[in-house]
């Protein structure tokens, strides 16, 4: 019984404690001057090298270049997410920033809560209504959505071009029309990654086929590199040269098994290259930091508006890598043609599907 | 040569499955329920990239693995025997606490929340070879697929023909009995155990070294396979080996198939899931749990 009231205590103490717990960051509240930004990161928080970090940059340029304080704030696992986002907005934060589509709920409903709070959310999903058309989110929230689809069909072309070459880089490789793709978990948002990477595929290569593979139907499928490697061996084996990975983590073990055989990968979110040198094609390039910059020069100008924000190829919200540790890897002949194609797909000539062929 | 390719990849899948499986064969025959497997894996894994990355030795990794494993099964070993406490929850809880720990520890040692930096593994990189025989040769070459191996008959042997065997089981069955004749139960179910947090442990390690890399998370529902194994496989040791080899064949087919849908791959995750209900409601035979199983003493 003594054991037990000393536990019970133990817990409660730590229960108060965590009452006093602050985000980290500038503690004094908003003032009327100047602009306060709120972050609040996905699981992960910072260090993910992907989503929560892109976010960060761009919030940091921000606060160099617009003068902007920012907070941010790391949940755990679990439910405190909405809590960070209405701790921000309950502030008079003016601008508060959820980092992933896991906050599309939190974000819609404290949307309507707090009319005079700006919350915009990156990879928000937007839901459609019965007839299929979307629904706008409230005026005070914007949707930054990235046309991933473009940046993927870029990458689907310079993968087949690149699989009928024999020579690339410093390695030999027998010619293939057959190109890789991994996904992580089978949704339509990963979809659009595999539809923009076909669509791409045969824009150069009609008769290349796109050998395309999930790693699993839950949210674990993001976080099994075990099973991106084994899919990429038996994708390499088949004769594939270059698989490009919508997978997360899941998408080391690709890399792992493009070091392992010798062959090449193409990354994704941001760039990928130091994961496996030399074996790293390029990566398709999400830019999360320059939405989110956008998102807070738009709050400081006063012209910030809800509703959903497309960032594509045109807005350069996505692209693909090209620098001094890839240049060897892609001839000038294939660049040119990328670049030719990122240029009619941004005057409108192309249009990229977002949405597979079922 | 598709033979070889296929064969090759079970055999890669199947590793982690044996080595898992088999702990929870040990642990539930002596009476505790083996929840905690993916824990013990996640912990193993990483604990092995912290022992082969700072060692700069893989051998080191595989020690620290182990290692890893243990320290966790003691935990649950210390709340389940020595406080009695309800064995689902504790398990459960000591998941979470693999979750969050790896997690925590992963930022702290190597600033990331997505994966560690690269560490020393087992075998070459596989020489840039693209065959399937190339790979079986690495894989040979891993000294942790024989260990995977190996561990299914030994296990058998220490179950069924050591003494240790008959007290573990004993310990599962009947343990009032078994203590009224001397057994110390308590012990023996602290060793059965971190036995298996040995194992699960290797089978983490297994995983961290191929991929020379922990990433957050990268078990990946492994360890609750390999429960599901174990209680597919009747808590028999080499029932279970075959529960693990069908389990990969299944993956593995699905991995060959190439992404052509002739079954949903939805179905395919259900495999283990929907064979271990068939199994425990007595489709292929009785199946019986050791009948102290979850009780304390």
């Amino acid at each position: 019984m003594r054991k037990l009231l000393l536990l019970v205590g133990a817990l409660l103490a730590v229960h108060v404690a965590l009452l006093f717990v602050r985000p980290s960051g500038a503690l004094e509240p908003p003032s009327s001057e100047g602009l306060d930004v709120g972050i609040v990161f996905d699981v992960g928080g910072r260090g993910d090298k992907s989503f929560n970090d892109g976010a960060y940059l761009g919030a940091m340029r921000a606060a160099d270049s617009l003068g902007a304080r920012v907070r941010f704030i790391e949940p755990g696992e679990g439910s405190d997410r909405e809590a960070g986002l209405r701790l921000l907005a309950a502030e008079g934060m003016d601008l508060v920033v959820g980092v992933g589509f896991i906050f599309t709920d939190d974000l819609t409903l404290l949307a309507k809560e707090y009319p005079n709070v700006r919350f915009a959310g990156v990879d928000l999903a937007v839901a459609n209504d019965a007839a299929g058309n979307p629904i706008t989110p409230p005026a005070n929230l914007a949707a930054l959505k990235f046309r991933e689809e473009e940046g993927s069909f870029l990458v689907g072309a310079l993968a087949a071009l690149l699989s009928r070459e024999t020579r690339v880089g410093e390695r030999a490789y027998r010619p293939t029309t057959r190109v890789g793709f991994v996904g992580g978990m089978d949704i339509p948002l990963i979809h659009k990654f595999e539809a923009g990477y076909r669509a791409g595929v045969r824009h150069v290569c009609p008769e290349c086929t796109v050998v395309a593979q999930y790693a699993g139907v839950t949210p674990e499928a993001f976080r099994n590199p075990g099973r991106g490697k084994e899919l990429a061996l038996s994708q390499y084996q088949s004769g594939v040269n270059v698989i490009f990975h919508a997978s997360g983590s899941t998408g080391l073990g690709v890399f792992e098994a493009a070091r392992a055989t010798g062959k090449l990968a193409v990354g994704v979110d941001a760039d990928q290259y130091a994961e496996a040198p030399g074996h790293i094609l390029t990566s398709m390039v999400k830019g999360v930091d320059a939405a989110v910059y956008d998102a807070i020069a738009r709050a400081k100008a006063g012209t910030f508006r809800g509703g959903i924000q497309q960032f594509g190829l045109k807005e350069q919200g996505v692209g693909y890598v090209y620098d001094a540790n890839n240049r060897a890897l892609i001839p000038d002949a294939l660049r040119a043609r990328v670049e030719a194609l990122r240029d009619s797909i941004v005057a409108g000539a192309i249009r990229v599907p977002a949405e597979r062929e079922s | 040569m598709i033979v070889v390719a296929f064969l090759a990849q079970v055999l890669r899948i199947v590793v982690p499955y044996l080595l898992a499986a088999s702990g929870g064969v040990l642990s539930e025959r002596a009476g505790i329920v083996a929840l905690t497997l993916e824990g013990f894996m996640l912990t193993g894994a990483f604990t092995a990239t912290l022992g082969s990355y700072y060692a700069g030795s893989p051998w080191v990794g595989l020690l620290a693995g182990i290692a890893g494993g243990v320290a966790l099964a003691l935990l649950l070993a210390l709340a389940t025997v020595r406080y009695k406490a309800d064995q689902v929850v504790a398990g459960i809880a000591l998941n979470l606490l693999a979750i969050g720990g790896t997690r925590f520890f992963l930022r702290y040692a190597f600033d990331s929340s997505s994966n560690s930096p690269r560490v020393p593994g087992f075998g070459g990189d596989g020489g840039g070879a693209v065959g399937a025989a190339a790979t079986l040769a690495a894989s040979a070459q891993n000294p942790l697929v024989w260990i995977g191996i190996l561990t299914v008959p030994v296990v058998a042997w220490l179950l069924y023909r050591t003494p240790f065997g008959l007290r573990v089981r004993a310990a599962g069955e009947k343990p009032e009995a078994a203590r009224s004749l001397g057994v110390p139960v308590a012990r023996v179910r602290v060793l059965a155990v971190a036995g298996a947090g040995a194992l699960a442990g290797l089978a983490g390690t297994y995983l961290a070294l191929d991929q020379h890399q922990f990433t957050d998370g990268m078990t990946a529902g492994r360890g609750f396979i390999a429960l599901a194994a174990v209680i597919f496989g009747r808590w028999d040791p080499k029932r279970v080996a075959f529960a693990c080899v069908l389990f990969a064949a299944a993956e593995t087919f699905q991995i060959q198939l190439q992404g052509a849908q002739l079954i949903p791959s939805q179905f395919v995750e259900m495999i283990p899931y929907v064979l271990t209900i068939v199994a425990l409601a007595g489709v292929v035979g009785r199946s019986a749990a050791p009948a102290a199983l979850g009780k304390a003493e």
